[in-house]
């Protein structure tokens, strides 16, 4: 398989009976997306689009009552669906081939424990190495993420915010997984310290060659880190790209809006916002979910949901004002909209 | 409410139980108002009868009917506990959330005086009352008695509430529209303390029925006034269980047992309910 | 002609430790500046975590006293305030607006019994209608009526109506002065800008000034007149939003200002496959 992970109509929804109120969100509505080896794939999107469900839902870290209803998740390292392997073959990949960044540092990080210690605890199991020569690793890891060696025997709350999410990111990458998904990792760091953590992030993930994913609701943070970019609302990919394509010719006009509404320095010209808010997922519009929102609504957008189809060769976009090119259509399978 | 009702006794099989318990005692409690005996007379009936369908509990050494005897005692602790409850509430509540909220001197005197109060020995103060009280003595001193000793463990547990909404931002907000003190703790920050206070007002009326059962058996409180420990009591004076009439001695027992079960269960099954972290999970949120 | 808030030279420490050993350690440090009460200005105070740049809100609201220094507001100081009826007139004029949204209100409360409490106390509204006509008064200045929002318990609306319904709330008393903490922050990236908008719009129309703090310079840039630069409790840079911000002096600034992420750098980001 040529995709370091390929996803296909994933839905994952909570569903909770509470004193005999049933609720059924909608966190994860069919996602199809595949994200390619040695690319980082960003995925965007806001509060309550689904983002941090659809994280869970592909790490395998789900609980009731969040369940998956349905599609397949398949890593290059596995032959089978991630949700048909038994709970041990999940935790000998978890780490070796699939590691996690958390948002906050300290939800990897025992706070009664040393960092040597949650270094023994989560990567010496997968390495088949001696204990010294696990070391000689993590200490190489740590001088790339320009650590010094010492904060090994530091504990978590002796180290600052961002020297913490340094010691995150060399957890998760001391393995070498295949597949490291980021969740969030800088939203919680100070500017300065941001860029500082990025530009670890990125550079780390070029020498060991992994795929990552990489989602956060930050804009400007997609434009320095990821290859490829994902847009996620109210649970669903409404528009996908390259990166740099994506923001120099958003096509859904929810990107187009997002995009445009960017304050930069610099920029003193007027910006707008929508109108609006993100529908609840427990009860999201019919038909498109953007359709309150958006400026070019029609009565077909009301109706039927559109599908994430190919409009321009490595583009993707659910939109029923966006048409296919004719390469597209041509070259894809994918069903085109009727206009 | 009753909706809530409703769904609290199909959803939830500790309050279906604990509320079908508390029902049957409720119902012997009604009865007493129908009792074909007065309650306070002996001899009226034949004595030492065991349970049958003309009495259904029997009758005991004095001459009363148990089962009618048994209600009105049920009443009577009854209304006892609640009293001691509802005034030692008011008191906790009162000083925990005034407590935590304006902290400071005042804060340190409340909690001086709370903590004084938790490490009295309940048991020989109140024997103690008792025999100072002798002739004076009355069900309500006894209660106000008892409320003023059954107040401080809640009211510590409402301060540390009170202390963590000093600190949330909607107590702000509050006071920049404009809210008097009084209006925040009771409006903005009392429905975060109600299941404290409803769980522990339930608990307290056991407490205060089992001290009152415990005072009367012993014979420290007014033994003419039919209540739970009072039947007890004269059952021991006649050595009933010696004699063999232990349907006496069962009823009570029994009964009041009941009672403790099922507000137990309703307080654990409401506490949860109540709790404002399942309340938001409920709306929806 | 008094200003209308002047910082002067105010500090806070905090110490901690017991009676052996003790720490102490300033958050706010000698910080000096002051808003003119004839010219509404947004004034935005630019820090990163731990610059003690909430602890000077809070100072400002009297929600914390200085441990030196004087905050003067309108000529009064403001740790002097005694008593219901002063603080109350305080607060007439003095607002804040709160960086989480959905903190800054009851989970279990509906959301307009605020705006009803600050029409009675500080728009004098004895009614209920009246009450209710001050409320869809204010809301409507923030682009939402009443509508929208009467009896709604806070998690039925969005952050950004929720934000929205706290600045109309803050707008009810008519105040001089709004202190927003971090106002925009947990607000969503569609919606944000809905409320950077607004606040230009509370100082052109409506004459407020508007004490702005972020860490987010951009936002800062795009609506801000002056802004004051906090590096750990102290000042280290203060001037007009534009020029400070395109053209920063102090080492601190500058690297503030160079370590934003630009939109301009997706270019550099290569497309994709293995290497």
């Amino acid at each position: 398989m040529d995709a370091a992970l390929s996803v296909q109509n994933l839905r994952a929804y909570y569903v909770t009976d509470y004193y005999g109120v049933r609720r059924e969100v909608r966190a994860v509505d069919d996602i199809t997306l595949s994200v390619e080896k040695n690319e980082i794939y960003g995925i965007a999107g806001e509060s309550s689009c689904g983002k941090s469900t659809f994280i869970k839902t592909v790490a395998a870290a789900i609980r009731p009552p969040l369940r998956v209803l349905g599609g397949s998740i398949k890593y290059s390292f596995l032959e089978r669906d991630l949700y048909d392997l038994d709970e041990k073959t999940l935790a000998d990949i978890r780490w070796k081939h699939l590691s996690f960044i958390p948002q906050g540092s300290m939800n990897v990080l025992n706070p009664v424990r040393r960092i040597r210690e949650s270094f023994q605890d989560f990567a010496f199991p997968h390495m088949r190495l001696g204990r010294s020569e696990f070391f000689d690793v993590v200490n190489q890891r740590l001088e790339r993420l320009h650590l010094s060696p010492s904060i090994l025997t530091a504990f978590p709350h002796e180290l600052s915010g961002g020297m913490r999410q340094r010691v995150a990111i060399a957890l998760a990458t001391v393995c070498r997984p295949e597949f490291i998904i980021a969740d969030e990792p800088t939203t919680a760091l100070d500017v300065v310290v941001q860029k500082d953590v990025l530009a670890l992030t990125l550079e780390t993930q070029r020498e060991i060659g992994s795929s990552m994913i990489f989602v956060t609701h930050d804009l400007t943070v997609h434009a320095n880190i990821s290859n490829r970019l994902g847009i996620m609302y109210a649970g669903r990919l409404i528009e996908e790209g390259l990166t740099r394509d994506v923001f120099r010719n958003p096509m859904h006009p929810y990107t187009q809006h997002l995009v445009a509404s960017l304050p930069q320095i610099g920029d003193l010209t007027p910006k707008t916002a929508l109108s609006g808010a993100p529908p609840s997922l427990a009860q999201p519009p019919s038909g498109c979910r953007f359709h309150p929102r958006c400026p070019l609504a029609t009565d077909i957008c009301r109706q039927t949901n559109p599908e994430l189809i190919t409009v321009v060769p490595g583009r993707r976009v659910a939109c029923y004002a966006v048409m296919p090119s004719p390469e597209a259509r041509a070259m894809t399978n994918d069903k085109f909209q009727p206009s | 409410m009753l909706k809530v009702l409703r769904d609290l006794f199909r959803h939830n099989r500790e309050f279906a139980f604990g509320s079908i318990l508390v029902l049957i005692v409720l119902g012997i409690v009604v009865a007493s108002f129908f009792s074909p005996y007065p309650p306070l007379d002996s001899y009226v009936v034949p004595p030492d009868i065991p349970p049958s369908w003309d009495h259904l509990f029997g009758t005991n050494s004095r001459g009363q009917d148990v089962f009618w005897q048994l209600s009105v005692a049920m009443r009577n602790s009854l209304l006892f506990g609640i009293s001691v409850a509802l005034i030692s509430r008011v008191i906790s509540v009162a000083v925990g959330l005034v407590s935590g909220y304006v902290g400071g001197m005042v804060d340190r005197v409340l909690m001086s005086i709370n903590d004084t109060f938790v490490v009295i020995p309940l048991f020989p103060i109140l024997t103690l009352f008792y025999f100072m009280m002798h002739d004076h003595m009355s069900w309500a001193l006894l209660a106000l008695a008892m409320a003023s000793l059954g107040w401080p463990y809640d009211a510590r547990l409402i301060r540390s509430v009170a202390l963590s909404l000093r600190n949330r931002e909607f107590t702000t907000q509050s006071i920049f529209s404009g809210m008097s003190t009084r209006q925040i703790l009771l409006e903005e920050h009392l429905p975060y303390v109600l299941p404290i206070v409803f769980s522990t007002t339930l608990n307290n009326i056991n407490w205060s029925i089992g001290l009152e059962v415990t005072l009367s058996v012993i014979g420290l409180t007014n033994i003419e006034t039919p209540t739970i420990g009072t039947m007890i009591y004269w059952a021991n004076q006649h050595t009933a269980m010696v004699a063999g009439v232990w349907w006496w001695v069962l009823a009570p027992v029994a009964t009041v047992i009941m009672m403790f079960i099922g507000l137990f269960l309703l307080s654990v099954s409401m506490n949860e309910f109540i709790d404002p972290r399942t309340r938001l999970a409920r709306m929806g949120v | 002609m008094n200003p209308l808030l002047s910082v002067e030279h105010v500090t806070r420490t905090y110490t901690r430790g017991g009676i052996l050993g003790r720490i102490e350690f300033s958050a706010v440090d000698d910080v000096s500046f002051s808003l003119e009460a004839a010219r509404p200005e947004i004034f935005a105070i630019i820090g990163e975590s731990g610059s003690g740049k909430t602890t000077l809100a809070r100072m400002i609201l009297h929600t914390e006293k200085p441990s030196g220094g004087v905050i003067r507001f309108l000529g009064t100081e403001v740790s002097k305030l005694r008593g219901r009826r002063q603080r109350l007139q305080f607060m007439q004029k003095v607002q804040p607006i709160f960086q989480n949204p959905a903190e800054a209100f009851n989970p279990l409360k509906r959301v307009d019994r605020y705006l009803y409490a600050s029409a009675y106390y500080f728009a004098g509204r004895r009614s209920r209608e009246g009450r209710e006509a001050a409320a869809d008064e204010a809301l409507k200045k923030v682009g939402l009526s009443l509508v929208e929002v009467k009896g709604r318990f806070p998690h039925e609306l969005s952050g950004g109506q929720l934000q929205r319904t706290a600045i109309a709330r803050a707008l009810i008393s008519s105040p001089a002065l709004i202190v927003a903490d971090e106002p925009v922050s947990m607000v969503d990236a569609s919606l944000r800008m809905s409320i950077v908008n607004l606040f230009k719009t509370l100082r052109d129309d409506l004459k407020v000034s508007i004490v702005y703090i972020t860490h987010d310079l951009a936002t800062a840039y795009y609506i801000s007149d002056r802004v004051l630069i906090l590096q750990k409790g102290k000042v280290v840079e203060t001037g007009p939003a534009q020029e400070v911000l395109s053209n920063p002096q102090h080492p601190y600034t500058i690297r503030l200002r160079e370590a934003i992420l630009s939109l301009d750098d997706v270019d550099n980001v290569q497309a994709g496959s293995s290497q």
